[in-house]
Parts: C-alpha cells; structure tokens; sequence
C-alpha cells in the first residue's frame, strides 16, 4: 500500500523506488555479513558450555585418582564413603545403574515398539492424531512424579505378589523409568516407521504380503536405524534418570544382582553425598567427579554404539 | 442365477463379435466406483483377455488407473473407498469374500509409475515373493531369481553385483527389477500403471520389449498416457474419459478406425 500511495501522489516510477531503496544497501551489507557472525556465537555456547563441564569433570577426576588409585576404583565391589576406613568402588553403583536400566528397557522396548507398529501401520489417521500428542503429553510428566508413583504405588502392588521383595529395590523404579520411557521409544520409532515411504509397503503388498509381513520384513528393517535410535535414545534416558531411583532404590550400596534388593544408581549416589555436606577438597567430594564421568563416559558409549550399529543396518531408501 | 446366464450370455456375445476371441482372465460388469462423494468408475464393462496386451488410455483423471487398481484391490487403500459391480477373476467373484486379497495378489503382480524397489539387495528383492508365499530352499530361490531377472533382460547386467543395493541401478534397470520381483512369483496377470513414465526412451524401449517377450506367458494390463505406446505393445486398448468407457476393442481399429468421435478426437491430440 504505501509504496501504491507514493507512485500516486509523487508519480515517480517503481526503477526509481528500488534504486531509492538501493541507496540504503550500506548498512544492509553489513549487516547481512554480520548474521552468521552473531548465530555462530550463539551456537557456540552449548558447545562452550559442554566443553566447560568435560574440563572441569576431568580435572576433578584426576585429582580424585591421585588419591584413590584407578584399579581400586573401576574393580571395587565395596563402596564405603562414609567409613573410617573409606572405600571406593564404583562397581555397586555400575550395577545398580546397568541393572535399572536393562529392567527400564525390558520394559520400554517391546511396548514401545509395538504401539510405534500400531500406530504407524494400524491405527486410522483419527487415531494416530489423537493419541501421538497424548503420547507427547506423557513423556512431559516430571520424573519426580514417576518417582513418588514408584514409591507409594508399583513396589507396595509388586510386594503383593513378590514376597521377599525389599521397600526400597531396584525392581519398582526400574519398571516405572521403563513405563517413562515407553512414549519416547514409540513416538521416535513411529517417526521412523511412518517416514517409509508407501511405495514400498505397496509394493510388498501387491506381491501378496500380509500387513505384518510387510511390517516385518519392509517396514521395520528399513526403519531399523531410526527404531535402534530410539533404543539407544531411551537406554541413555535410562542411565542419567535421577529422581525416580533416588526415591525408589533406596541408597544401600549393594554389590549384587538381585533385583528385589535396593541398589544405588550412579545418579542417585551423586544426588545423596551433594545432599549431605561433603566438604569441598574431600575425598568424597572429588569422588563425585569421577562417578560424573563415568556416567558420562557411559552415555558417549551409547551414542557412539547407537550410531554404528544405525549405520551398519542402516537400508537406504 | 440370473446373473450366471447374464454372464453366460455376454460371453457368447463377445464369441460372436470377435473371431480372435480368447478367454478372458478378467470380467467387469457393472462396475461402479466412488470416492468419498466422486464417482470415480461409472458402470464399466470390460474383460481382459489371457495373453493378451490390454492397454488402457485416456487424460489424466478418466479413472484408468483406479481401474487398473481395482483389479488386484489395491484400490482399497484409499480410504472411503466404495465399490459395487461384480469383477470376476477367473470365474472367480474377487470383490466379496470368496478370494483372499493375498491370494489374489499372489496371482496378479504389479508394475508402478515410478520404480520401487525395496531397499535390500537386488537379490533380496527378486527373492521376496517366493519367500513370504512359503518357499524356503536356498537352490530353488537362487534358480527363481537367476530365472527370473533373466526374463526381465537384467541377468547380464546384475549376475555380478546380485548381493549389491538395489538403489545402485538406474531408474530403467531398477523398474526391470520390479518387473522381475513380479515375475518371481510366476503371475498369471500384471498389471502395470505407466510403468515407462518416468523412464528416459532407451529404457522404455526396453521396458517394451520385455513386455512383448513376457506376454507370451502372461496377461498383461497397462495403463499408459503414451498413445504410441500403446500403439506399440498392446493388443487391444480401452479408452477411459471422464470415468467411463468410451471405446474399446482391437488396438488397430481403435488407432486406424474408432467408432467414436471422442476416441479419434484423443488418439489425434486434440484434448487430453
């Protein structure tokens, strides 16, 4: 409209509008040069950032080893901080992490999987619409939440029927952080399997495939990379989840592998000592470092573990 | 019943009319088809006959290819979908329950507009129907795919990188593959909806050819926007407009001498 009104009260033409407009380009020259500029710098943050935390951790992780030797802390069965005599063995808590999260994935994989196949494959689009976002909603609830859930609801139901199950185990928060991660692995695998295109579920199904092979034998291998994503996605989940086995697990640091017992996970034994007051230079605060580090070595395995296997199955399409 | 002898009649019409006449492996009487709200398909008749090349043409939107759909259900897919008519496959009513989808399919291959093979080996590919309809032994998947890629004229070019990704061949090589991956479960019909469409000549060329070896052994149905195409292959051809058939009969009299203005004023250009 305005540029309209000019030509017509001025009645000069639209060339010379646009060279009128060019006289300014200065200043938008520099300021197109100076975008990427800008964006780059914002991009650098979060990488700053990790890079920030990966030094602060190794340099905390080595002061650590300079006092407890490495060996005793990567084989030790005992973890004792508190003790006169204290010892630190990290292997309790690998434990009890591998363990909470293979229960979590026992439980996540199959059920994720599977609504990822219904609702790709099977459900209508009425229903897909409705309940992908409801998934969504699902994934949003405050882990905090599933923790108290796991506390006051799945153990004193699992103690009906497992006898010799303990009040604070590994068993409970293991299903509940598995039923959390159920709306993850189904809405990423869905994702995967939906973006098949239909020419090859055509295809198969004009060869004369039933759906379910067509889901098995198309759909799923060609969406097998995308599907491990989400795996790998949830184990890792899994590994730094927090609130749930603090509340859940209890913090007896048990070196075992039954799963009635209360173990310690490797985020709840940080929650616990940053929680008390472990005095800073302390033997048990620099311990804090080294445990990060290896939870943080655990998840990089993952990702890195998740991408060649991706790759290795990948079927391009 | 009445509709039995209906049948019976129409066939011994079609007897009398057509000195060439052979049996027809597809029948449609009255077929209706609707969209949602749009008639798609209005009352077609129309047989497909064994070994025969039938190739069906006319503007985009007449309804060949939901036709051509129809007749291995593939059709149903489309959601608010509704069908009535009766189309027989061999005798065989195909739209009610008495015949399986699979199994129909398992009779009647198809060919799409663009090429689609799946994303496995090109082995892979050729062995997947043999493989989901039960066949098991590796020497005879490895006889059906050597067999099978050699009546597609793609043995030569593949025989060394069989266990290669199927998305490394051209778009020609990889629509030969699909026909192969039909042939692999030995159909008695295919169906091809433009398969050359989104070809270069030198491979529809080659496609065309396949298509003349092929017929020999199977009844085929194409759906083709190329006028001389059809020309070329088929046998007899079916004009579509607007969802109806205007015209249908040998290819050389629709070409050489249609009946109906609407037809000679298509096969000469002049709408569509």
């Amino acid at each position: 409209m305005p540029i309209k009104n000019e030509i017509a009260r001025k009645e000069i033409g639209i060339r010379e509008l646009i060279e009128q407009k060019q006289r300014s380009r200065n200043f938008k020259e520099m300021f197109e040069r100076a975008i990427p500029i800008f964006l780059f710098l914002i991009a650098s943050i979060s990488i700053l950032t990790t890079a920030g935390i990966i030094y602060t951790l190794l340099s905390e992780t080595i002061e650590f080893f300079k006092r407890v030797p490495m060996a005793e802390f990567f084989t030790g069965t005992v973890l004792k901080p508190l003790s006169q005599t204290p010892q630190f063995g990290v292997l309790p808590l690998i434990v009890g992490t591998v363990t909470s999260s293979l229960i979590a994935m026992a439980v996540a994989a199959p059920i994720g999987l599977m609504s990822a196949i219904y609702l790709s494959e099977y459900a209508s689009d009425k229903v897909r619409k409705t309940v992908k976002p409801l998934l969504e909603i699902l994934a949003g609830i405050p882990t905090i939440v599933y923790g108290f859930f796991a506390f006051t609801f799945v153990t004193p139901l699992l103690r009906e029927i497992i006898p010799g199950l303990a009040a604070t185990n590994i068993l409970s928060p293991g299903i509940v952080m598995g039923v959390m991660i159920i709306p993850m692995i189904a809405s990423l695998s869905e994702d995967a399997m939906s973006s098949v295109p239909n020419s090859m579920r055509d295809g198969a199904l004009a060869l004369g495939s039933t759906k379910l092979e067509v889901t098995k034998k198309i759909v799923i291998p060609a969406a097998l990379s995308g599907i491990i994503a989400s795996f790998v996605l949830g184990i890792s989940r899994a590994i730094g989840e927090t609130m749930i086995v603090t509340i859940a697990s209890g913090s007896t640091k048990n070196f075992t592998f039954d799963i009635t017992q209360s173990m310690q996970t490797m985020t709840a034994y940080i929650v616990e000592v940053t929680g008390g007051d472990a005095p800073a230079g302390s033997t048990i605060y620099y311990s804090l470092y080294a445990v990060a580090m290896t939870l943080f070595a655990f998840t990089l395995l993952m990702n890195l573990l998740a991408r060649s296997i991706s790759r290795k199955y990948r079927e391009e399409y | 019943m009445t509709l039995m002898s209906e049948h019976k009649e129409a066939i011994q019409l079609r007897l009398m009319d057509n000195a060439n006449w052979r049996k027809p492996v597809y029948e449609t009487n009255g077929l209706n088809l609707w969209y949602g709200a749009t008639h798609a398909l209005k009352n077609i008749d129309l047989s497909i006959n064994e070994k025969e090349v039938t190739a069906i043409i006319g503007p985009s939107g007449c309804g060949k290819s939901t036709y051509l759909k129809t007749l291995n259900r593939m059709v149903e897919m489309v959601p608010d979908v509704s069908i009535s008519g009766h189309v027989t496959f061999k005798g065989k009513n195909i739209l009610g329950k008495a015949m399986p989808v699979e199994m129909l399919r398992s009779k009647v291959g198809m060919v799409f507009q663009k090429p689609n093979p799946f994303p496995k080996s090109i082995y892979e590919n050729v062995a997947f129907g043999p493989k989901i309809h039960g066949i098991r032994t590796k020497a005879m998947i490895d006889n059906i795919v050597e067999d099978s890629l050699r009546k597609a004229a793609l043995w030569d070019e593949v025989k060394d990188r069989l266990h290669k990704s199927a998305y490394g061949l051209s778009g020609g090589q990889q629509q030969r593959l699909c026909i192969a991956r039909c042939l692999a479960i030995d159909p008695e019909v295919i169906l091809m909806d433009e398969p050359t469409s989104a070809l270069d000549p030198v491979s529809t060329h080659k496609v065309e050819e396949l298509i003349n070896t092929i017929k020999n052994d199977v009844t085929i149905a194409i759906v083709t926007h190329n006028m001389q195409q059809a020309a070329r292959i088929s046998d007899r051809t079916a004009f579509f407009l607007n969802g109806e058939i205007i015209e249908c009969d040998q290819t050389s009299t629709i070409f050489n001498n249609p009946t109906d203005h609407l037809t000679n004023d298509y096969i000469n250009g002049r709408f569509g």
